[in-house]
């Protein structure tokens, strides 16, 4: 978990603080410490804390005493291994999906502009401050038993019912995830492009490259740090959807996030509820170190660009 | 410009808007125009009514709006109290100090809304601290989730600022306090009231640690969507939702109109 906490990108202009000999260190101020205390006391004790209990209640079996019992127990369960299955599918899935598709859709806006290109990075903020269930929500309209494609289908061929019943099976979740998550990789990659020197693709453009080689050797080798850190930050989210799973209300389809509210909150088994959870936390403190990891790096590399 | 001639241009706009359209565009209007319908078996919506809308406005789901902005509002106060003073206090801290600080309140990013939810449960159904079952538990739950959002943000902007302003008051003998309230604070305004946006519009929309966690008497109005829909009242829902989604904007349009004043003063 501490690698989580060493990985803060680099500013990109030197703090003045930063600048000072080496050797003088800036005088140490008591009072400086007594002021982090309390909102570290608060976060300590609504976050620190209750996450500590749902480890130290993960290796307390029912039956009293401290064992490793109740892993052995969870993790011999097909239910369990089957949600990690599916969690990591889905996640790795919806993130490659939202990556491609965001790529695309970027690259169209930054280098093929077209009016309303400007209105439409509005829409990408307010897509952004919705819930992710409400896409869910919207596809049960589109491709649900009622719902426009299926009703359209009945409507041209006269059958009773359409075609359509993938939403209650993976690729129903898969389909709702990336819809909600492309534009979280949208967003770091349109600012990338905004400061790439456009006198790179002309002189590229004009010894003869094509545009698919220019976006393969100018354009994408240029936003690669923010195309790593916009899919390492999806792929984490992916892991710990919930909305998205728990509104497709698919028995099917059911995710180590999913496996904790049932685990707690049906079955009232909390020993097994923390025993996933803390299986899940692993799974995206990790990924999460490595996405804040991505991001110092690539602060850092602009930062060298800058001063080159 | 990357495409030179007009058909490609034309065609890779042709491309965006049969990606865009369908998947990003259709699911917002078809939730609108689903919360008119009386019914839907055929390509379109059949019959117009208002009545979801009048169920949305009364009992149960006024009190789930209203849940929800009272959450969402004592959350964000909180988040922002807590997120920065966190990060006023990392920037005096050294430099090892100021990294753990910042890696612990990022923490929450990384931690699954739903075991956040787990763990206060798990916490607070024992002594000394009994808060199961009260709204106070789905309060602190929202804190904790937006609270790196706000520090984060804040951070971000301390970073930037210019630590001229305060040193030229600070030489002219103010004292700190009086600096962080008249100098830096007024300054930190337009990140700040970013930072509130963002945290009200993730409150408000929050499902999953309030799904482990809400009592019987406070339910916020994304779980109440969910109960709708789960009951099988998709039309309902898809009213409670158009509801959800105009108070978000709503929120978002006034802390950014806060915002423009803070950056005109």
């Amino acid at each position: 978990m501490s690698s989580a906490t060493t990985t803060r990108p680099a500013t990109a202009a030197p703090h003045p603080e930063a600048v000072r000999a080496p050797g003088k260190r800036p005088a140490r101020r008591p009072g400086a410490a007594l002021w982090a205390l309390p909102p570290v006391a608060a976060l300590a004790l609504v976050f620190l804390y209750p996450l500590a209990l749902v480890v130290w209640q993960s290796f307390s079996p029912e039956d009293g005493g401290h064992s490793t019992a109740p892993y052995a127990q969870v993790l011999a369960e097909t239910s369990f291994r089957d949600a990690l299955v599916t969690t990591v599918g889905i996640a790795a899935g919806a993130t490659a999906g939202a990556v491609v598709l965001g790529s695309l859709l970027a690259l169209i806006i930054a280098f093929v502009p077209f009016p309303g290109g400007r209105a439409f990075a509005r829409f990408i903020d307010v897509f952004l401050s919705f819930p992710s269930f409400l896409i869910t929500l919207a596809l049960l309209f589109l491709y649900g038993t009622v719902g426009i494609a299926n009703g359209l289908w009945s409507d041209v061929t006269g059958a009773a019912s359409g075609p359509f019943d993938f939403l209650h099976t993976p690729w129903g979740v898969l389909l709702a995830e990336v819809t909600y998550f492309t534009p979280f990789v949208m967003r770091p990659l349109l600012a990338a492009f905004a400061q790439l020197e456009t006198g790179q693709l002309e002189a590229a453009a004009s010894l003869g490259a094509r545009p698919a080689r220019i976006v393969r050797t100018v354009i994408l080798p240029e936003a690669l740090p923010q195309l790593a850190a916009g899919g390492a930050l999806v792929l984490v989210m992916c892991l710990n959807e919930f909305g998205i799973v728990l509104f497709t209300g698919a028995k099917g389809v059911v995710t180590l996030p999913v496996l904790v509210y049932t685990k707690a909150i049906l079955d009232g088994d909390y020993t097994g509820a923390c025993v996933v959870a803390v299986v899940n936390i692993a799974l995206s403190v990790a990924l999460y170190a490595l996405y804040r990891y991505v991001m110092a790096r690539t602060a850092a590399g602009g930062h060298r660009r800058a001063a080159a | 410009m990357l495409l030179h001639s007009k058909a490609a241009r034309r065609s890779a706009h042709a491309v965006f808007w049969l990606l865009f359209l369908p998947l990003f565009a259709l699911p917002l209007l078809v939730i609108v125009a689903a919360s008119f319908a009386t019914g839907w078996s055929g390509a379109l919506p059949s019959g117009v009514t208002l009545a979801h809308y009048r169920d949305a406005v009364h009992g149960d789901s006024l009190d789930a709006l209203l849940t929800s902005a009272a959450t969402a509002l004592a959350a964000s106060v909180l988040a922002l109290t807590a997120g920065t003073w966190a990060a006023l206090a990392a920037q005096k801290l050294p430099r090892r100090a100021r990294r753990v600080l910042d890696g612990l309140f990022l923490l929450p990013l990384a931690v699954p809304s739903v075991v956040v939810g787990l763990s206060l449960l798990v916490a607070f159904s024992q002594p000394p601290l009994l808060l199961n079952g009260t709204p106070q538990i789905v309060i602190i739950a929202h804190t904790v989730l937006v609270t790196a959002f706000a520090h984060q943000s804040v951070g971000a902007a301390l970073t930037r600022l210019d630590p001229a302003y305060e040193q030229s008051a600070a030489g002219l003998g103010a004292r700190p306090a009086y600096v962080l309230w008249r100098v830096k604070l007024p300054l930190l305004l337009p990140s700040l009231s970013a930072a509130a946006g963002l945290c009200i519009a993730l409150s408000m929309g929050e499902l999953s640690a309030t799904m482990m966690l809400y009592p019987p008497d406070w339910m916020p109005l994304p779980v109440q969507i969910f109960a709708t829909t789960d009951r099988g009242s998709l039309f309902a829902g898809a009213a409670l939702a158009v509801v959800l989604m105009a108070a978000t904007l709503l929120a978002l349009l006034a802390v950014s109109r806060l915002r423009t004043r803070a950056a005109y003063r």
